[in-house]
């Protein structure tokens, strides 16, 4: 394999002729960047690497030529370079993959525009448009709630949920300014401004058991931002108090599901692992241990040991009377 | 890459572009600029050979189809060329609605598997002229999760059908062991990669969870070595081996507690101690038992028997978990 920038940047210059060739009027040197997800500077040495490239012979009238105009560029000669190459395998899967994933959605309204660039794309990546991708994407179009949420979002209204939630084992009411829908690792989230929390939170679809948009206009405040996810969905607070566990191995997803800020590979239980998370919130942590029957044990805080067994305790008692 | 390598590659692909005959590699010497010149040693010869090899599986690694041949009988050696009906991509015009649809779906990849050739294909759009605007807010965002180590040699085995071999352990196994298939293809099924394919050594079709494959899966034997079924729907065949029979589960739940449980209950009414009885459905009786034991002293299994034993199960480990602490 070649290293990534490599090959990226080879795509890049045979693509960048191409490019200015469909855009006869020519482009602000920015937008040229920003379209091809570069820097500014990289694009003027990609110009200026192609500006002396050209036809055998490399006479004055062989070479690409460009003229630069303040901020813009413009092609003037292409050297034949008029198309950019084919789609690769993996651009072609990646472009239909993701297409066919949208069209999965339910109740896009976008859905036709979806299928026609589906059709276009695939009959220009040389494929029928029935190509077998060897990846596919299932999307959960289960979620009931779904069209409600979709519909306050689109109409910009708030809404109100009646909401549950697992780490207190609680049902909530609130009334929330959506802010957008997420479909992450399989399943659908709600970004909304809750007015009862004062605090941007992300409600799981499934979780919701009733909402209704209300007569009423969104306003997220100014100070509700979407939030990054590029950390996974679950971000805690530094100041929050610390849990130490220790997992067996077969509950060792704990600490790829969780935010953990520590882990060490242990021998104590064989093939565990021993992690740090960070909650202020010991209901959630009880039942985490719980659920995990066994396979996971508390090294710290030992109130949380202790409560974990007692639950058990009396559980137990109630199987033998 | 160095400067003079990118130069010397473009000028190559625009001399190969520009001819119909087979160019022979001493004729790309002389009229590409960049590579050794002939001064009649050895040493330049060999020189050159090696820079015209490696240039030319870089261009082929990047897709151009580089052909290789001889333009008439009287040609004593192969020569070379680019057919611009197999280089260039073909018309695609896309209303804005259309692109606006493309920009939203290759967001699927972002910081995902396939984010670097969802980003050189829209490259290859916008040079075709299609103008793609990203930043256009939709109300939907799919995401995948990035961090699945053994998806890159999995896909790359499924896409060229070769075989693959490699470790896998289940949770219910101690050891992982080895298993060898022909990959059809990957599929993300709630929130989960799962590879698809036909077990060499069980002579079957099976799936297995990405996250299970222990080590780097190793790709081994030719290029489109098998075919997978006509007919193949990679979601079904995972969405059919995660749907199990369905199973009755009576419990006792103190009034006003396990309310995630009664979310998907129904409700038998009050048993004679007062508490709620609930009739549960699941596919999943382990996870459920976890769910149960959860609970604590807020829910008591009535029946099945096994459910039963399950849960006081779980319960005994954590009691003893307690002991030790």
């Amino acid at each position: 394999m070649t290293a990534p920038s490599t090959a990226e940047r080879m795509t890049r210059l045979l693509a960048l002729v191409p490019y200015l060739t469909a855009r006869p009027d020519g482009v602000r040197l920015a937008d040229a960047a920003a379209d091809f997800g570069v820097t500014e500077a990289q694009l003027r040495r990609d110009l200026d690497l192609l500006w002396v490239c050209g036809l055998p012979g490399h006479g004055p009238g062989d070479l690409i030529d460009l003229a630069f105009e303040g901020d813009r560029v413009r092609i003037t000669f292409t050297a034949g370079m008029v198309r950019p190459l084919r789609l690769s395998t993996d651009e072609a899967v990646a472009l239909i993959v993701a297409l066919r994933t949208l069209l999965e959605l339910p109740g896009l309204a976008e859905g036709e525009a979806v299928s026609r660039a589906l059709a276009k794309v695939s009959a220009a990546a040389g494929h029928p448009a029935e190509v077998r991708a060897p990846v596919a994407v299932s999307v959960d179009a289960r979620a009931q709630s779904l069209a409600v949420v979709r519909d306050g979002l689109e109409r910009h209204r708030a809404l109100h949920l009646h909401y549950y939630v697992p780490s207190r084992d609680e049902r909530t009411e609130r009334t929330v300014d959506p802010m957008r829908l997420l479909l992450v690792d399989g399943h659908w989230y709600l970004e909304a401004w809750c007015r009862n929390a004062e605090g941007v939170r992300l409600f799981r679809l499934d979780r919701i058991d009733d909402v209704a948009v209300l007569d009423e206009a969104a306003a997220p405040p100014p100070q509700a931002h979407e939030r990054d996810l590029a950390d996974g969905l679950y971000q805690p607070g530094a100041a929050e108090p610390l849990v130490r566990l220790r997992l067996a191995r077969t509950a060792r997803w704990v600490a790829d599901y969780y935010p953990v800020e520590e882990q060490t590979e242990v021998t104590d239980p064989p093939g565990g692992l021993a992690v740090t998370v960070r909650t202020s919130d010991l209901g959630w942590a009880r039942r985490l241990v719980a659920s995990l029957g066994g396979a996971a044990t508390v090294d710290e805080p030992v109130e949380l040991a202790t409560q974990v067994a007692e639950e058990a305790r009396a559980a137990l008692a109630r199987y033998t009377d | 890459m160095a400067a003079k390598r990118a130069e010397r590659l473009v000028n190559l692909v625009i001399a190969l572009l520009g001819t119909r005959q087979y160019v022979s590699a001493a004729k790309i010497r002389s009229i590409v600029p960049g590579y050794e010149p002939d001064d009649g040693t050895d040493r330049a010869d060999e020189a050159f050979k090696r820079m015209f090899e490696r240039d030319k599986a870089e261009l082929r690694e990047i897709g151009v189809p580089l052909e290789t041949g001889r333009t008439s009988a009287f040609d004593t050696e192969d020569g070379y060329r680019i057919a611009r009906a197999d280089y260039e991509l073909p018309e695609i015009t896309l209303t804005a609605e259309e692109a606006a649809a493309v920009g939203l779906a290759l967001r699927l990849w972002q910081s995902a598997q396939l984010a670097g050739a969802a980003q050189s294909a829209l490259v290859k759009l916008r040079a075709a002229g299609v103008e793609v605007d990203q930043s256009r807010g939709l109300s939907i965002q799919p995401r995948l999760d990035a961090g699945e180590p053994a998806f890159e040699p999995c896909y790359a085995a499924a896409r060229d059908r070769r075989a693959l071999a490699f470790d896998y352990r289940r949770p219910d196994e101690q050891t992982a062991s080895r298993r060898r298939v022909q990959p059809w293809g990957l599929v993300a099924w709630h929130g989960r990669w799962y590879l698809v394919g036909h077990d060499l050594d069980r002579q079957a079709a099976r799936v297995f969870r990405l996250s299970r494959v222990t080590g780097t899966p190793r790709a081994s034997g030719p290029v489109g070595a098998f075919e997978p079924p006509a007919d193949l729907d990679l979601a079904s065949v995972v969405a059919g081996s995660e749907r199990r029979e369905e199973q009755l589960v009576v419990v006792r739940a103190r009034p006003g507690t396990a309310i995630g449980l009664r979310r998907h209950a129904t409700s038998l009414g009050p048993a004679d101690d007062g508490d709620d009885r609930l009739e549960l459905r699941t596919t999943a009786p382990w996870a459920l038992a976890d769910q149960l034991a959860a609970y604590g002293p807020d829910v008591l299994v009535e029946a099945p028997q096994r459910m039963r034993e399950a849960v006081v199960e779980r319960l005994s480990r954590l009691a003893a978990a307690g002991e030790r602490a």
